[in-house]
């Protein structure tokens, strides 16, 4: 069980076990994780899953594909290391991953 | 005096209040009733990729299981709520049990209209709404097998998609002059019907049924003009209405929906309502309305989740809506009735454009096919309302965005 911890915008962490081939979108819902609202429920139609990828992580992780990467523009506080994560699956290779969230979604 | 939340419903409304009531520091007791048998469910996909087969019904819930154990939610499901009494503050179920209620969200959706005509309970006729329904039309779903169709709205074009795309024989029949015409622009419904031809579908406009017609079971539907179709089974999608009985006959407002205010709440301060069954204001639009949307759902229940965690906020969402057939994603922001010019953004012959609805030069709408990033603009755009640069919206080598 890859773990990923979460940490909320005021600082709050929460690391959870998380179950590989869902997403990083849903392992957040599985856990009623605040602040990763799935509007669309993972079609990649609305960037309210927006998180920023720790930078130790960003390389494993990748990045965004183009229409991710379109859709990412309308995400609050685009920065470098934002990701959609309904688009990151979770993987035991990213055991210990770690996500901020955005002060806001949408 | 019970202190909990009861939802009545379990559909997608119901099931971002549990969340939502949780993530808002609700710490009491949450009943959840649902008449199907499943905990909440996406509902979308149930014409598309649940029919097709690409989704297996375990990714259709909105929430697994366990996270219904973990947030401490009681579950009823497969009742019924029958009957709310005000006055004593308690709902009767079907199966004879009794809930005492502290709040109430009202979640009860809405359900498919059926067609009044002759022949409709024969074997072959299926409506389209619930995981049961999908569950017993997909084994009809065998190429070279004959469908017809019934409604020309977003279930009946996603089924005619998924229908041509695995060899099935596709009729269907609207009797509107148009396909989609009461959510969307004579533009867009153009492209469709040359996009459902072209895969092959038999679009028939303009067509009113006049009766079922078999021996035992669904052989052929006859239509006002005395024309007939043959079919092996017909899937019908006429539209819903708003389940606001159990309100109304507990006294609330319910006409065109439960009557709301801006906080999701009915005239009762303890009963909520949220969902496809709500008649609500909508600030940004001026004026009130029935939505039959999933991020309304959504929306109304954070709100509804809110007032009831002790911190209001008042609702004010422009609509969107998205409709997925063959590999075309259709998007839309807004409502376009009442728009008095149209602009068409990109190329309908690379099906990657999008139409923008203006009303005294103001964007009120937009339709996005293949173009989420006009879509996502488009939100934004909408929502702030202001003239706009009509030559540049016109230019799509100026990206929406840069008109915000």
């Amino acid at each position: 069980m890859p773990k990923v911890t979460y940490i909320a915008y005021d600082g709050a962490e929460t690391t959870i076990d998380g179950e590989a081939s869902l997403s990083v979108m849903e392992n957040a819902l599985k856990n009623n994780i605040a602040g990763i609202d799935a509007d669309c429920g993972g079609a990649c139609a609305c960037a309210t899953c927006h998180v920023y990828v720790d930078p130790a992580w960003r390389e494993k992780v990748g990045g965004p594909s183009d229409m991710e990467s379109d859709m990412l523009d309308f995400a609050s506080e685009r920065r470098e290391n934002s990701r959609l994560s309904c688009q990151i699956e979770l993987t035991d290779e990213l055991d210990g991953l770690v996500v901020r969230l955005p002060e806001s979604q949408g | 005096m019970t202190d909990n939340v009861v939802i009545v419903g379990a559909g997608h409304a119901a099931g971002q209040a549990v969340a939502s009531l949780r993530q808002g520091g609700w710490d009491e007791d949450i009943i959840l009733i649902g008449e199907e048998d499943h905990l909440p469910y996406q509902r979308p996909p149930l014409s598309k990729k649940f029919l097709s087969g690409e989704l297996p019904q375990e990714r259709l819930l909105l929430r697994p299981a366990d996270f219904y154990d973990a947030q401490t939610v009681e579950r009823r499901l497969g009742v019924r709520a029958a009957r709310i009494d005000r006055a004593r503050k308690t709902i009767a179920l079907s199966d004879g049990g009794e809930v005492g209620y502290g709040k109430v969200i009202l979640a009860t959706g809405a359900r498919v209209r059926r067609l009044p005509c002759p022949g409709g309970d024969l074997d072959g006729v299926f409506y389209l709404r619930s995981i049961a329904d999908v569950d017993a039309i997909r084994p009809r779903f065998t190429a070279g097998a004959r469908i017809a169709i019934v409604g020309a709205g977003y279930i009946g074009l996603e089924v005619a998609a998924v229908a041509a795309s695995r060899g099935l024989a596709v009729t269907v029949l609207e009797a509107a002059p148009r396909v989609m015409a009461r959510v969307t622009s004579p533009t867009i419904s153009a492209f469709f019907q040359d996009v459902h031809r072209a895969a092959g579908v038999d679009i028939r406009l303009g067509a009113g049924l006049e009766r079922f017609a078999g021996d035992g079971r669904l052989e052929r539907l006859h239509l006002a003009d005395g024309t007939a179709v043959e079919a092996d089974f017909a899937v019908v999608g006429v539209g819903v209405a708003p389940n606001q009985e159990i309100a109304a006959e507990a006294g609330l407002k319910a006409d065109n929906g439960v009557w709301v205010d801006e906080f999701a709440c009915t005239e009762d301060p303890d009963i909520y309502a949220v969902g496809d069954c709500t008649n609500h204001p909508n600030a940004l639009l001026g004026r009130r309305l029935r939505l039959e949307s999933v991020h309304n759902a959504l929306e109304q229940a954070k709100t509804a989740a809110a007032a009831i965690c002790g911190k209001p906020a008042a609702y004010a969402q422009i609509p969107w809506f998205w409709s997925d057939q063959y590999d075309l994603k259709l998007q839309t922001v807004g409502l376009c009735a009442g728009a008095d010019r149209e602009i068409v953004r990109g190329d309908p012959a690379a099906r990657k454009f999008s139409v923008c609805y203006l009303k005294d030069g103001v964007v009120i709408a937009v339709d996005a096919v293949n173009l989420p990033a006009d879509f996502m603009a488009a939100k934004l755009l909408v929502a702030k309302g202001g003239a706009v640069d009509v030559d540049r919206l016109a230019d799509s080598a100026v990206a929406l965005k840069a008109l915000l």
